[in-house]
């Protein structure tokens, strides 16, 4: 099948969405499937040699914050020599609603359109000068995807219609291997924690209120911690005699944190909220982590409630520690578990998330295309 | 002798008072130039965001950015506080859409016919936005003039300005076209063309 896949967002800014298409992309090709992105990009970045760049985007405020963004008549015709060289037989747009190619893109085509929607997105304004465009643009999209049950709630909110819940996938052989970092786990054990240091509710501070009773009655236990946020913000949240075992990466590249998660005897995932699916989780999973994870629901499901992986009462540091001990303790639960996530995640791998988007395309495409009779034959 | 000098005292008074009171009225001159030139660049603004506005709803630019700029728009004629970021967002976006060179031949016909609505949407566009640079060149030269007034000893000591605010720069980026793409030897903005 010869597929578009447009990216709304700087395919050189890091982010969710881009890391989606990119990962989508490569597993559709995998499958043997012809494959190209369009996204704003430089003409000269080093792009994979499936992106094709629409240009420079451009910093404008949307949906609460500054988005990069690609609008405007150029933008729009990179997209026309795009669709007319692609010949695609389904075209597949990212949050469709951004004020970016994706929009633009559902406008040019003609033949059957997939749209995903990411994010939970706060459109405001009900009554818009540009409304009957955008309207008439996304009426044209015949096939719904959303990566979360947010992100279903706030496309059937504005966009009407319903869409299919296709998690994200996360691509397992990219986590299957890696050396630990030098001197990790070591003799004493260690505890892992990836995420925003900073965002209450990737709950970092539980934590750290549980490492204070287990870092008490193990001596030379250590956390290993790795995220974006204020190093010496959370330093200053560890008791004095506790500092040197509390270990703060930062932000590590992609490449650390696959090694992070080797790193440590035991991953904790202790999330007070908010998580649609936990992308850390599965990675953690995929890396063969054993883990200890919050009782959220998204999180009982994929950990198999509690067969993949250790489930603690939410928010209770006094649990979590206890649960972080009894792992400790158990070197053979610990190779139970982390077989079993190993298992488990291959619900999660890209390989078959894209065959899932793979049988979406094929609900679209018309029953005569030359493509759907390849898909019967 | 002491008629001479009370004469003298009477006139240094009276001097002095015609004097102070021109330079009150001389500020009460610029306050209300100040007023004036913010009502004009006010209704310039205006004038931009309702031609931004008409522009989004034709149907001329793609959906992106016709969403976008009515957002935009928007933004810039509800914001209270934030006025100047927004006017200055307005201004990127429209000069994100504009400026190529080759614009006018991409843009879509839509509901317009070519040659007709569009050329003059745009024609009008071009005007307001050289209405808001000159607005706000004005503006501002009148509030530097009466911060200098105001400055000065005399009206400090005397609070000349009374209870009137002082006036505040009004600082956005106003330039349409890319450095190097507006007309040569003019300070103008322009679209390119």
């Amino acid at each position: 099948m010869r597929i578009g896949l447009v990216c709304p967002y700087s395919w050189d800014v890091p982010g969710g969405v881009q890391e989606h298409i990119r990962d989508l992309a490569e597993a559709l090709i995998d499958l043997g499937h012809a494959v190209s992105v369009i996204s704003p990009a430089d003409d000269d970045a080093a792009l994979p040699s499936y992106v094709v760049p629409a240009g420079r985007a451009v910093a404008v405020p949307y949906n609460g914050s500054v988005a990069r963004l690609s609008f405007g008549p150029l933008s729009a015709n990179r997209v026309r020599r795009w669709i007319r060289d692609g010949n695609f037989d389904v075209l597949h747009v990212h949050e469709p609603a951004a004020p970016s190619l994706s929009l633009i893109a559902c406008w040019v085509f003609d033949g059957p359109i997939v749209a995903t929607v990411h994010g939970a997105t706060t459109r405001s304004r009900a009554l818009h000068a540009a409304e009957p465009m955008l309207r008439s643009a996304l009426e044209k999209v015949s096939g719904r995807i959303a990566v979360s049950e947010a992100a279903r709630t706030t496309l059937v909110h504005h966009l009407g219609g319903d869409a299919v819940l296709i998690p994200n996938g996360v691509t397992v052989s990219r986590f299957e291997k890696a050396e630990p970092l030098a001197g990790w786990p070591g003799e004493g054990g260690a505890i892992g924690f990836l995420g925003r240091m900073d965002e209450p509710r990737k709950g970092l501070s539980v934590l750290l209120r549980a490492f204070e009773v287990i870092g008490a009655e193990r001596q030379a236990l250590r956390l290993l911690v790795a995220g974006p946020g204020d190093t010496a913000e959370v330093a200053a949240r560890v008791p004095p005699w506790l500092r040197d075992r509390v270990v703060l990466l930062g932000q590590v590249s992609e490449a650390v944190k696959v090694q992070v998660y080797h790193s440590v005897d035991v991953f904790c995932a202790p999330n007070t909220g908010g998580e649609s699916f936990g992308i850390v989780l599965a990675e953690a999973m995929a890396a063969g982590a054993p883990i200890v994870a919050s009782d959220l629901d998204a999180f009982r499901r994929v950990l198999r409630g509690g067969r993949a992986g250790e489930l603690f009462s939410s928010g209770d540091a006094a649990d979590l520690a206890a649960a972080i001990g009894r792992m400790l303790d158990d070197p053979a639960r610990r190779a139970m578990l982390s077989a079993a996530a190993s298992a488990a995640v291959r619900d999660y791998d890209w390989a078959k998330i894209a065959r899932d988007v793979v049988k979406v395309y094929e609900a679209v495409l018309p029953a005569s295309s030359d493509a759907a009779a390849a898909v019967i034959a | 002798m002491s008629l001479a000098v009370s004469l003298i005292l009477i006139a240094i008074v009276a001097i002095t008072g015609v004097y102070v009171s021109w330079r009150a009225g001389r500020l009460d001159r610029l306050h209300a130039r100040v007023e004036t030139a913010r009502a004009a660049l006010d209704a310039a603004l205006v004038r931009r965001s309702s031609v931004t506005l008409e522009i989004a709803s034709s149907g001329l630019l793609d959906p992106a950015a016709s969403v976008l700029l009515a957002d935009l728009a928007h933004d810039a004629r509800s914001a209270q506080s934030g006025r100047e970021l927004a006017e200055s967002d307005l201004t990127r976006a429209l000069r994100t859409v504009f400026s190529g060179p080759d614009v006018r031949d991409s843009l879509e016909p839509g509901q317009l016919e070519p040659g007709q609505g569009a050329d003059e949407l745009i024609a009008e566009l071009e005007s307001t936005a050289h209405q808001v640079f000159i607005a706000r060149k004005f503006y501002n030269d009148a509030v530097a003039v009466t911060i200098a007034a105001r400055g000065r000893p005399l009206a400090r000591m005397l609070r000349l300005a009374g209870g009137a605010p002082m006036p505040e720069f009004f600082e956005i980026d106003d330039t349409l076209a890319p450095a190097g793409m507006g007309e040569q030897g003019t300070d103008m903005p322009h679209l390119a063309s």
